[in-house]
């Protein structure tokens, strides 16, 4: 049997959670095996019997279990797990997914694949998984010696599909909880106060790296975009350790993944830890005075030159253009 | 104040990866190493609390010899003593054998904060930290990017869509950071210095039966075809119809 960990917000499944259902009605499908879940939360139980297809959904309920609870969550898992006996299971590659199986993993003593894209079936048996090595920018052929096989799925990894086929059983689960389940838990929420348009939801974004060489020169960056549809500035991890930007604006492995219709990358020559942050973007178009520069591989389009004498003359091309 | 925190030495990959003939592992041949981005700003947020409330930090890795290069760094930062768990084969070293032998490394040595980074550059397996914390009996928070010390008790932020998610520990306990906590500094020349006078404490860690194995590496697959619209200044009419042309104008 395949187990999946379900993460809910607002007594809602999230994206990856159905990205994940989908990923083990899949593999469910290819190893004859039947898939089952866990729901913890409140106000969750009447999510059960949406999830046709499945043959039984374990839900616990409980006011306590507002939110995301860690040690709370990994404990029920742990204890569901044993009793179930699954072969497989999956959760979210979320931040929330990711911490929760790796709490799991350590109580049963188990390997656990983080950020799977594909599984690999032979003889009715999963044999390997493939992975994100490097934000994505290399995949890992991995084989999980410990049973149950623990993963989570990188989320976009599959689109999510409608779920079809019977209504599941719905299980009722107890569990005695202590203070110590509880120990790690959210405190309050500090709602931040949301400032122009977030890199995540710009319809065009222009970044800017090693090249623009000093903070000052980001202003040409600010002024491009400030020309653009729905555009905003992001910057490279080169450009935030220097402080010519802040942090919340770095596009990267360990920054922000973007997807928008454009990306303007300038000055940046390609490093892979960047590349990992934009490669989702619908264009790429480079401007960067070395055209050997790794990011000329990875671009759409191409202008080679020098960016300081580039952005004045197409800031006023595009100023001439709009005035027109 | 006791700060452990722990960094793994990982290739400085530049604009691409080559793989060994079996690819089995990345091509480091002609490489540099670096710490990990997480565990870089793990190693400034324990310089800063040791800084600022006094006591002392120590840094450790599992890796080859050569990762003393990545300890050394550390120490020229200001932190104060080094680990290294040193095995040569590290890269057969799955998640859980890691976490095992660093909780057995440090389980008896009293540590009041362990940080680690969030997940390493390379391997991206997010659980190292969250296992160490499990093995030791104590409480972890994961990717968080804020943490101030008061008293005995640790006040840590996560940064999520909806906002701040503030956690409050009581210590000793595991964070595992994100960058972004912090901007990490450069070493002195004076620190570098003294940083060759602190001896490394070398430890030959026992691993245990892999739960992983690695079969093979691969490069996606990118389809991506470049046109140059020019050169220099010539070239932004072009770029312009361009802009236009995908909507940006």
């Amino acid at each position: 049997m395949i187990f999946v960990l379900l993460e809910t917000a607002n007594q809602r499944l999230t994206e990856p959670s159905l990205e994940t259902l989908t990923a083990a009605r899949d593999l469910a499908l290819k190893l004859g095996d039947a898939t089952e879940a866990l729901l913890i939360g409140s106000g969750v139980r009447a999510l059960a019997p949406t999830l046709k297809g499945l043959q039984s959904v374990s839900v616990v309920e409980d006011t306590r279990l507002t939110g995301y609870v860690p040690e709370a969550f990994a404990k029920i898992a742990a204890e569901a797990i044993q009793k179930k006996r699954p072969n497989t299971v999956l959760a979210p590659g979320t931040e929330v997914g990711n911490d929760w199986l790796a709490r799991v993993a350590v109580r049963l003593d188990l390997g656990l694949a983080a950020g799977c894209t594909g599984f690999s079936v032979e003889n009715g048996a999963l044999k390997s998984v493939t992975r994100t090595n490097w934000g994505g920018s290399l995949l890992e052929e991995i084989e999980i010696l410990s049973n149950p096989k623990l993963l989570t799925l990188q989320p976009h990894a599959v689109s999510a599909q409608p779920l079809t086929g019977g209504e599941p059983t719905v299980e009722t689960v107890t569990v005695t909880l202590d203070e110590r389940d509880f120990r790690v838990r959210m405190k309050e929420l500090v709602r931040k106060e949301k400032k122009g348009l977030s890199l995540t939801e710009a319809k065009v974004v222009v970044g800017g790296g090693r090249g623009l060489g000093n903070a000052e020169a980001f202003k040409l960056l600010e002024e491009l975009a400030g020309l653009l549809n729905n555009a905003a500035v992001g910057a490279t991890r080169v450009a935030t350790s220097n402080n010519w930007r802040p942090h919340s604006d770095q596009i990267g492995q360990t920054g922000t993944q973007i997807a928008p219709d454009l990306y303007i990358a300038v000055g940046i020559s390609g490093a892979i830890q960047h590349m990992v942050g934009c490669k989702n973007s619908k264009k790429i178009l480079a401007v960067n005075k070395d055209s050997e520069a790794p990011i000329f591989q990875r671009a759409d389009y191409g202008v080679i030159g020098d960016l300081h004498q580039i952005l004045p003359a197409l800031i006023a091309e595009i100023k001439k253009l709009k005035g027109a | 104040m006791k700060v452990l925190v722990c960094i793994k030495r990982v290739p400085d990959t530049g604009g691409g990866f080559r793989l060994t003939p079996d690819s089995k592992r990345v091509d480091t041949t002609n490489l540099g190493f670096a710490i990990s981005p997480h565990e870089e700003c793990a190693v400034e947020e324990a310089i800063r609390i040791i800084e600022k409330h006094g006591g002392s930090s120590t840094v450790l890795t599992l890796g080859p010899t050569a990762a003393q290069e990545q300890l050394r760094e550390a120490l020229a930062k200001g932190v104060s003593s080094a680990i290294l768990l040193e095995t040569e084969d590290y890269e057969s070293w799955d998640a859980g054998a890691v976490a095992q032998a660093i909780a057995e490394t440090v389980r008896s040595m009293g540590f009041d904060l362990l940080l680690f980074g969030n997940e390493s550059a390379d391997a991206c397996n997010y659980q190292v930290g969250l296992r160490v914390a499990h093995l030791l009996d104590l409480p972890c928070v994961s990717g968080i990017k804020a943490l101030e010390i008061q008293e005995r008790r640790a006040i840590a932020k996560r940064d999520s869509p909806e906002g701040w998610e503030v956690y409050e520990l009581s210590l000793p306990a595991v964070f595992t950071v994100k960058e972004g906590i912090n901007v990490p500094r450069h070493p002195s020349l004076r620190g570098i210095m003294s940083a060759k006078k602190i001896p490394i404490e070398q430890k030959k860690p026992i691993r245990r039966d892999p739960q992983m194995a690695r079969e093979l590496l691969k490069k996606p697959q990118e389809g991506r075809q470049l046109e140059i619209l020019g050169q220099g200044v010539e070239a932004v009419a072009k770029v312009a119809t361009k802009l236009r042309e995908l909507g940006a104008i």
